[in-house]
């Protein structure tokens, strides 16, 4: 077991190596959009771990991004925190704020739940205005300067404002995904899975399943408040125009389109999510087409997927799959 | 007075809530699905509704045409997309939380399509009523004639459906089949046929919320969110499956927010939404007028 663990625990370090190495070799816009692949990877594993693992729904991570995303920039800019204790705070105050949300949404069932969510994601960017160290529309900008010198020269010279972006990205996701897929192995995870399969029989077992239920919460919370934090570093700012309840929409998207309880599918998803627009750009600029249809059109894709695969794979593409493979072995 | 008042502006805006908690109701006592596409639904019927003003330059005749297109493209969603949902209703974690992200699929959809053809551009859709209040002994009050055909015209939906759900065959079967759709189906009723019905009613109701609430904002793609998350509220107060529940609802929740708005902020509204669910959901999650069973896990 230990052996397996270090072995997976070398692959990380590999990949990330890897992926580290890679930002040599591509354009700015590319180092841009890998760093918003790593984003939407932690947001989208967030839900996964709530919808797939613990059978909870939230039309709210938008919100509790913008929870993360706010608190980083505030505990950055006012009490000049160091990046990286800045994005903690972030992570920790969204998972406050889910723990207080999962204490009502344990009590909660699927509608409620996801209504409950769906008005947090509408109300609360709107505070912003409200309280005026949050900085109204405008918002607050973020800016967590350049690479630190010893990176830059190691490197070799140009070590360019995107390419930090996309390394910090890289390196959170690849610790996030490390984190959810201990913890999933872990008691916890377990535990997740046992009420997913059958929650009398799990209650019968001993297991609590109104704390299993805040806990998966609280997590997936924290996860998206990182996400947030990173989102408002790749922006320069957090307003509330960056968490809009279309970022919530589409993180669910996402999240369906990876298979709701497949946590390496998150990768899918997210890359499905950055590079939806970019084709869509193309093909509009090719037809000539208007604004009109270039700023909808990645939405309207998007949402047919997300009806598609609602319809005809729910559990997710690869999961479907591999059920009815399942299947025809057993006959 | 200022109590009065502030009464009076949340009476045409709790009509407008109720109307949505009403449409809202009526799809989850059938299909045991929030419809969060409903906000989707009622913004296309409204851009109907508008292209056919922009055509006659009349709004009482653009009206019928947005309900007719409100009834109709929630016929159509039931037929088709519902029912495609159902009969591939999966087991496991993600089949009870399916229809919701249909709905939200749909929404965003519906959402992409009006900004396509209309743009995402804040467009007037006006009605001929004024929007100056009526004056009373030197006192102009909040309430001016468009309020009052806010309010006339959800007295008139709800009068409608009062009929229809108390007096006639239609009603009835209604009631039954989503009150028990395996007994109704053996009493030979059409359980599908009439769940589709009961979709196009509560299409209807959202199509009237939208075509009565536009003219005193604007129109555009994301412009009925708000009443969506309203409405919601609207009708878990209510008690989530009384149509009544609902109605009552709307009006708490209009003339709630019309005293937060008075006594506390206007930026606080939006998010005075999920403080009063959550609070009623604490307090008490069956609503007003719901069933004992429900919201909570078993």
């Amino acid at each position: 077991m230990r052996k397996s663990k270090s072995l997976s625990a070398l692959i990380f370090f590999a990949i990330g190596l890897f992926l580290l190495g890679l930002s040599n070799f591509v354009d700015e816009l590319r180092a841009y959009q890998g760093a918003q692949v790593g984003i939407y990877v932690i947001a989208i594993s967030s839900i996964i771990l709530l919808t797939g693992f613990s059978g909870q729904i939230s039309l709210g991570h938008g919100a509790l991004m913008a929870i993360g995303g706010y608190s980083a920039v505030l505990s950055y800019n006012h009490w000049h925190f160091p990046m990286l204790l800045a994005f903690t705070f972030g992570a920790a105050v969204a998972a406050l704020a889910g723990f207080i949300l999962g204490m009502a949404a344990a009590r909660l069932s699927g509608p409620y739940l996801a209504g409950t969510t769906l008005a947090l994601a509408v109300g609360l960017p709107s505070l912003a205005n409200q309280f005026h160290i949050l900085g109204g529309e405008q918002g607050l900008s973020f800016d967590i300067g350049e690479a630190p010198k010893w990176i830059a020269d190691k490197t070799g010279g140009d070590f360019t404002q995107y390419k930090w972006f996309f390394w910090i990205s890289v390196t959170c996701t690849l610790f996030t995904m490390w984190f959810i897929k201990n913890l999933l192995q872990s008691r916890f995870g377990r535990t997740w899975r046992a009420i997913r399969g059958n929650s009398s029989a799990a209650a019968l077992s001993g297991i609590n399943i109104g704390r299993s239920k805040v806990l998966a919460f609280t997590v997936s919370s924290a996860l998206a408040g990182l996400a947030g934090a990173l989102l408002a570093m790749i922006l320069g700012l957090v307003a509330p125009m960056a968490f809009t309840l279309t970022l919530s929409f589409t993180l669910v998207t996402g999240a369906v389109l990876a298979g709701v309880s497949n946590l390496g599918g998150s990768i899918v998803g997210a890359l499905v999510l950055v590079v939806i627009p970019e084709i869509t750009d193309a093909v509009a600029t090719h037809l000539g087409g208007s604004e009109k249809i270039s700023a909808n059109l990645p939405g309207l894709i998007t949402s047919v997927l997300l009806i598609l695969t609602v319809i005809f794979a729910p559990n997710g593409p690869q999961l479907h799959k591999r059920n009815k493979s399942g299947k025809a072995k057993t006959q | 007075m200022l109590i009065l008042d502030t009464f009076l502006i949340g009476l045409s805006s709790g009509a407008i809530y109720a109307l949505m908690a009403l449409a809202l109701v009526l799809v989850w006592r059938s299909t045991r699905v929030v419809n969060f596409a409903q906000a989707g639904q009622a913004i296309l019927s409204t851009y109907i509704g508008y292209e056919v003003m922009n055509r006659t330059h009349n709004y009482w005749v653009s009206v019928p045409f947005a309900i007719v297109a409100g009834a109709a493209i929630a016929a159509f969603v039931d037929a088709v997309l519902m029912r495609a949902l159902e009969k591939r209703s999966h087991k496991g974690s993600v089949s009870e939380i399916a229809p919701v992200i249909a709905t939200l699929g749909l929404l965003g959809l519906i959402r992409s399509l009006t900004g396509m053809i209309w743009g995402n551009a804040y467009l007037q859709y006006t009605s001929p009523a004024s929007g100056k209040g009526y004056e009373i002994s030197h006192h102009t009050i909040p309430f001016s004639p468009q309020n009052l055909i806010i309010v006339i015209g959800a007295l008139v939906v709800m009068g409608v459906f009062a009929a229809v759900f108390k007096f006639t065959n239609l009603g009835l079967a209604l009631r039954a089949s989503s009150f028990q759709p395996e007994i109704s189906r053996l009493a030979g009723i059409r359980v599908d046929r009439i769940r589709t019905i009961g979709w196009a009613f509560a299409g209807a109701a959202g199509a009237v919320a939208g075509a009565l609430v536009t003219p005193t904002t604007y129109l555009s793609p994301n412009s009925l969110d708000l009443l969506l998350v309203s409405g919601f509220v609207a009708a878990v107060i209510g008690g989530l499956d009384s149509l009544i529940g609902a109605v009552l609802g709307g009006l708490i929740l209009g003339v709630g927010f019309a005293f937060i708005l008075q006594y506390i902020g206007t930026s606080v509204t939006f998010s005075a939404a999920f403080f009063i669910l959550i609070i009623v959901l604490f307090l008490r999650p069956r609503g007003i007028l719901g069933s004992k069973i429900g919201r909570r896990d078993a």
